[in-house]
């Protein structure tokens, strides 16, 4: 069996699992966001039962709209924090808060061999950590917080394999966008990912997060990674629970095997209007932009705001640009600060964000206008994700996003003369 | 149960921002999201739109957000069904457990233009184009599925499951 098969038959009291086949499946964390969560509850509360069936494994916070941005998004967060209140479950309060899914790992509430369900379908970062987590909707939340368990299909896994060392400024966000533009929005479709290999072996912990994150960009249940020393020592003193490490059998089954030479990965833009529009940054051309986005579940998270630190120290934001930088978690943002990070940013005229969804899906902070272009460390760039339906979001990694900054022009940092 | 309705058709891909934009999730009530139901692909679709009526994608339907709002709003701006090649999963998952019929038919989709009159049974999976005179047949739903739909979604199942249990 593969590490996803092995998960689901233990959370389901079976010996094997296979693909295609229906189960109900235990799960560990049921978690849930201030869009999603509201109708979780409206749905929970229709099904008749007092308490969730553990407060103990029953996550919420929210995250997209806060701190509020208007009325309405008081309101659901209201809806949220009262219910959450009430139930005595694990929630996060704005000042504790964080983006869901870099707030999650980073507190040691998702672990390795876990089951988890979330209403984002980003919650497949998780599998970073050796977990099956898939994103399901709000009804899904309800049901499973009432009875802790969920009905799930379980999907195929597809292997894919990088070898050889990554060229400078190329990381795991240029692996899944290289991936997600070889295989396609929905190369993956109702499939769980496995990402192994010795470049995934040197890969560090915030940048398979940032790969396991996108795997729903390929349309994927799950994208999923071993558990090794690096994972081991991530979760030391942050693990809140024991957990079981499952390893794919050596005679696992996949569905398919795609191998790809890392060496040969230029850092990766993908263009508007799918992530799977992807170009080696060598064959960009000249791009102008309005606004430079780095943050995001996707590249929130202190690797990441370093890299960003690096290239803009001793350098100005482009005029014409707006550079908004937002730490995944208040952990991320203090970790910055002790590392003089976020004093580098606003030397160079960006604007520091507390930690918020914000702009990656055109909540607030940064929407765009008609005509205008960013360029963002984010996972999506569909028609009007970031604001008007006229205007374009751009994908790529934090080196390239600072970079772009400082150029006015999506940019590699080697462009950058220090 | 048998549907009838007329065809707006889009493309692949169509993604759960543009069935219904993160900037009127800021609200949960279906008919305030029907409002705005397919409004950055087909800004004219909510005043055209008629009970009954049917939408129309090809490959990956409904890819992207988890967000229930989008199958919601469909449902409640009165499309009966949406039939496409395929779907992105969660956005399956949300449909059947909210009751939105969802029928995987490549044949229809190739065959049928936006305008055209079909008539769906569920039950049997038959899709006939009465504007064209044509008979085409989508995959079944898989038992456990079935069960879910029959039931009337998740929340009815979860209630009798539970209601099981307790005994
Ligand atoms: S940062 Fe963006 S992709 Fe991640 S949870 Fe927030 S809105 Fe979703």
């Amino acid at each position: 069996m593969t590490i996803a098969e092995k998960i689901l038959a233990a959370h389901s009291g079976k010996d094997a699992v296979s693909p295609g086949e229906f189960i109900s499946a235990k799960v560990d964390v049921v978690l849930s966001n201030d869009i999603t969560a509201p109708i979780a509850i409206r749905e929970f509360k229709r099904i008749g039962v007092k308490n969730v069936f553990d407060p103990k494994k029953v996550i919420m916070l929210s995250d997209h709209f806060v701190p509020n941005k208007d009325i309405h998004s008081a309101e659901q967060a209201k809806i949220l924090r009262e219910f959450a209140r009430e139930q005595g479950i694990v929630y996060f309060e704005v000042g504790q808060m964080g983006i869901e899914h870099v707030l999650l790992p980073e507190q040691g509430l998702v672990v390795p061999g876990d089951v988890i369900i979330g209403a984002d379908s980003h919650t497949c970062t998780y599998g970073a950590v050796g977990a099956f987590a898939t994103g399901m909707g709000s009804t899904d939340i309800a049901s499973a917080m009432a009875t802790g368990e969920i009905w799930m299909k379980v999907p195929p896994t597809i292997k894919f394999v990088f070898h050889g060392k990554a060229q400078k400024w190329v990381s795991g966000k240029d692996f899944i966008l290289h991936t997600i533009g070889d295989i396609g929005v929905d190369g993956a479709l109702y499939s769980a990912m496995e990402f192994t290999g010795p470049s995934i072996d040197k890969l560090s912990m915030d940048g398979r997060f940032t790969m396991a994150n996108m795997a729903v960009e390929a349309g994927a249940k799950a994208g999923l990674f071993r558990v090794d020393k690096k994972t081991e020592a991530y979760l030391q003193n942050r693990a809140k629970r024991p957990y079981t490490v499952y390893e794919a059998d050596k005679d696992a089954e996949y569905a398919q095997v795609i191998e790809y030479d890392a060496a040969s990965i230029e850092p990766q833009v993908a263009f508007p209007h799918l992530p799977s529009n992807t170009k080696p940054i060598s064959q960009v051309g000249n791009v102008k932009i309005d606004q430079s986005i780095i943050g995001s579940c996707t590249n929130g998270r202190i690797e990441d705001l370093k890299i960003a630190a690096d290239i803009l120290q001793w350098q100005r934001v482009n005029e014409n640009v707006r550079c908004i930088i937002i730490p995944g978690t208040q952990e991320v943002y203090l970790e910055a600060m002790r590392r003089g990070y976020i004093e580098i940013f606003i030397r160079a005229g960006a604007a520091v964000s507390t930690p918020t969804c914000g702009p990656c899906l055109g909540g607030h902070m940064g929407v765009l206008a008609e005509g205008e272009r960013s360029i963002s460390t984010t996972n999506r760039n569909f028609v009007g994700r970031m604001g008007s339906t006229k205007s374009e979001v751009y994908l790529s990694n934090p080196a390239i996003a600072a970079a772009s900054a400082i150029l006015g022009r999506i940019a590699s940092p080697d462009e950058i003369k220090n | 149960m048998k549907l009838k309705g007329k065809v707006f058709k889009y493309g692949a891909n169509v993604d759960t921002d543009v069935i219904i934009p993160a900037r009127y999730l800021n609200v949960s009530e279906p008919e305030e999201l029907a409002n705005h139901c397919m409004e950055d692909i087909d800004a004219e679709f909510i005043s055209k739109v008629q009970p009954g009526d049917i939408i129309m994608g090809t490959t990956n339907f409904g890819c992207g957000s988890s967000r229930e709002h989008a199958p919601l709003a469909i449902k409640t701006a009165g499309v009966s069904c949406v039939i496409a090649k395929s779907f992105a999963r969660i956005f399956m998952r949300n449909s059947i457990n909210i009751g939105l019929p969802l029928l995987e038919c490549e044949e229809a989709v190739e065959k049928t233009v936006a305008g055209d009159i079909l008539e769906v049974e569920l039950a049997s999976g038959e899709i006939v184009n009465s504007t064209k005179n044509l008979v085409f047949h989508a995959k079944p739903y898989p038992v456990f599925m079935l069960e879910l739909v029959s039931a009337g979604g998740l929340v009815e199942y979860t209630k009798r499951k539970i209601a099981n249990e307790g005994k």
